[in-house]
């Protein structure tokens, strides 16, 4: 007994307290980096790869944090942005009112495709999620509301609260640097929260935590939910940027270039999908002039994160300084 | 069914594609007993274990725990329930720390795990008692490191600390001293002793010095079925047992 240390100076001590400083401090660089980013480079092509990063640490949450593969996330993200232009297009709401209809519209699919999804486990709960997604991406072709082939096209941006002109670049790059960091918040406090440490659990034996007296279905389904439904306010807060719904982001690629955006930056680290979607985007504007080879490249890219750098970008640079951290 | 009767079973049995593992076992665990289920390999023990925890389910038979039948309930409600297990293979969750592991237990048993709003340092509040858990099985030292980097019977010291962080009524325990040294069976033995003060304990057990030392009751299986059952020196002068053993070559 005469071992014994408080309790508070060996929570303080513990590794993952030490990680999730480090993260803080990280994050308050990444939201000053975005904050100037727009003086150096185009608004433009930076909301759109903030949209897609947030959209990879939704689906990151997923496969990172409770190792659930889902290959159907194309589903919400494309869903969330036809409701979210749809009602701003069609029924007049403001934007804000127009990406939480977007985003209700992905919880509820999320709620739904997850109930059917989660009771299979691996290549079995991929496969329910990609069959799932591909059925709503025929609707999506066929419903009258979407469009079709030509997709919801002049969405008007609106005036946030009805006030503020989102028209301006300025103020509708605000707008997304707050969706952005907020949702990017939520996930981090997700991942340190007393269910992310559940969650955790989960991944490292479930067997463990179901005799511990855990319901792990109820808080797979959970996840699944909120991975859904952050990746619906990505998809609809797109809809309104680039004023434009379409068919491809509601198609398979776009669940795979979700899964190949995360696997770059890091499966499993908090800021690797971030890296991962941004250099994916830089990559597909510089070599836009190679026309259809860019598919080729990004394939290279693919086998060799697989076969290389398994960690992805921020998990190989985590690993090489907790290594030099060590000796 | 008397109070005196912790958990009782009634033709307990489990076919695998018409084989049968186990064929049909009445057993019956008296509160604030430790019993001992042993036998030769492939007996049907720990498939027993996992009938009575149901992680998976019976062909037929009755399984009642304090007198509520449990043969139609999920894995972690019958944990809920109180019945809480042990795996043959150290169940710990191996990438967190020591305190994190016993912390997984306590805040389920207070009900905030669905809290994914909330920071993660509202679980502090159980540091003192994860400490106080954690001292109880000698493992103060070692509570900042990753259970994966324990030598093997810190482990299980540890498994036993999480398990008892829900203060369950009965305990199972599945091979307790698998694979250990001298010391850390005596260390093990010791603790399960003490665990077993004010709870029931059953457990599968290969070491017959263990089960001699520490069990009330012994049931013997072999080829899923009870052979025998009584007190250690009941059973071991039983000669059935004694072929059974001898037959396959144990001591």
């Amino acid at each position: 007994m005469e071992n014994v240390q408080p309790a508070a100076v060996v929570a303080s001590r513990s590794p993952s307290a030490l990680r999730q400083n480090s993260e803080l401090i990280a994050f308050a660089l990444m939201a000053v980096g975005l904050a100037v980013a727009p003086f150096f480079t185009y608004p433009l092509f930076l909301m759109q790869a903030m949209c897609l990063a947030l959209f990879a640490c939704a689906f990151n949450l997923l496969i990172g944090y409770v190792g659930l593969l889902s290959f159907g996330h194309a589903l919400y993200f494309g869903w969330a942005s036809y409701v979210s232009a749809y009602a701003a297009k069609s029924w007049g709401l403001t934007p804000e009112l127009a990406i939480i209809a977007g985003t209700l519209t992905a919880a509820v699919l999320g709620l739904v495709a997850g109930s059917l999804a989660i009771r299979r486990q691996g290549i079995y709960f991929a496969m329910i999620t990609l069959a799932l997604a591909q059925m709503m991406y025929f609707v999506a072709l066929r419903a009258k509301f979407t469009g079709g082939e030509d997709g919801i096209q002049a969405v008007p941006r609106g005036f946030l609260f009805g006030l503020i002109d989102l028209r301006n670049e300025a103020a509708m790059y605000v707008v997304v640097l707050a969706i952005f960091l907020g949702g990017f918040f939520l996930i981090y406090r997700i991942i340190h929260s007393p269910f992310g440490e559940v969650l955790k659990a989960i991944r490292e034996n479930e067997p463990r935590a179901i005799s511990l007296g855990y319901k792990t279905d109820r808080y797979k389904l959970i996840a699944f939910v909120l991975s859904a439904t952050l990746a619906g306010v990505a998809g609809s807060t797109k809809a309104i940027v680039l004023q434009i719904a379409s068919l491809t982001d509601v198609n398979w690629p776009m669940s795979g270039e979700v899964v190949l955006m995360s696997l770059v930056g890091g499966l499993g680290t908090i800021f690797g999908p971030v890296v991962g979607s941004f250099v994916i985007l830089v990559m597909q504007y510089k070599l836009a002039a190679v026309g259809e080879w860019v598919l080729v490249i990004q394939g290279i890219i693919f086998v060799s994160c697989v076969l290389l750098f398994r960690r992805g970008i921020v998990g190989e640079i985590t690993a090489w300084i907790s290594g030099r951290l060590k000796s | 069914m008397s109070a005196e009767i912790i958990l009782e079973t009634e033709g307990l049995a489990k076919e695998f594609a018409g084989f049968a593992a186990v064929g049909g076992v009445d057993l019956r665990v008296k509160r604030g007993s430790i019993h001992a289920l042993i036998g030769p390999n492939g007996a049907g023990k720990t498939t027993c274990f996992n009938l009575l925890t149901k992680f998976l389910s019976p062909t037929r038979g009755r399984i009642v725990f304090k007198g509520q039948d449990i043969t139609a309930m999920a894995p972690a409600d019958v944990a809920r329930l109180g019945l809480v297990r042990s795996f043959q293979i150290s169940a710990v969750f191996p990438h967190m720390t020591v305190l994190e592991n016993v912390r997984i237990a306590l805040q389920r048993l207070r009900g905030n795990s669905m809290d994914f709003w909330r920071s993660r340092a509202v679980l502090n509040q159980y540091n003192a008692k994860a400490m106080a858990l954690i001292a109880d099985v000698g493992l103060s030292e070692f509570a900042n490191w990753t259970a994966v980097e324990l030598p093997y019977g810190r482990k299980r010291a540890l498994e036993i600390a999480t398990t008892l962080a829900l203060d369950p009524e009965m305990l199972l325990l599945d091979e307790p001293t698998a694979g250990m040294g001298h010391e850390d069976i005596d260390r093990i033995s010791q603790l399960i002793k003490r665990v077993a003060a004010n709870r029931t304990v059953l457990m599968v057990e290969h070491n017959l010095s263990v089960v001699a030392d520490l069990s009330d009751t012994i049931t013997v299986l072999t080829r899923g079925r009870v052979l025998a059952e009584g007190d250690y020196a009941t059973v071991s002068n039983n000669p059935e047992v004694r072929e059974a053993y001898m037959g396959v070559g144990h001591a």
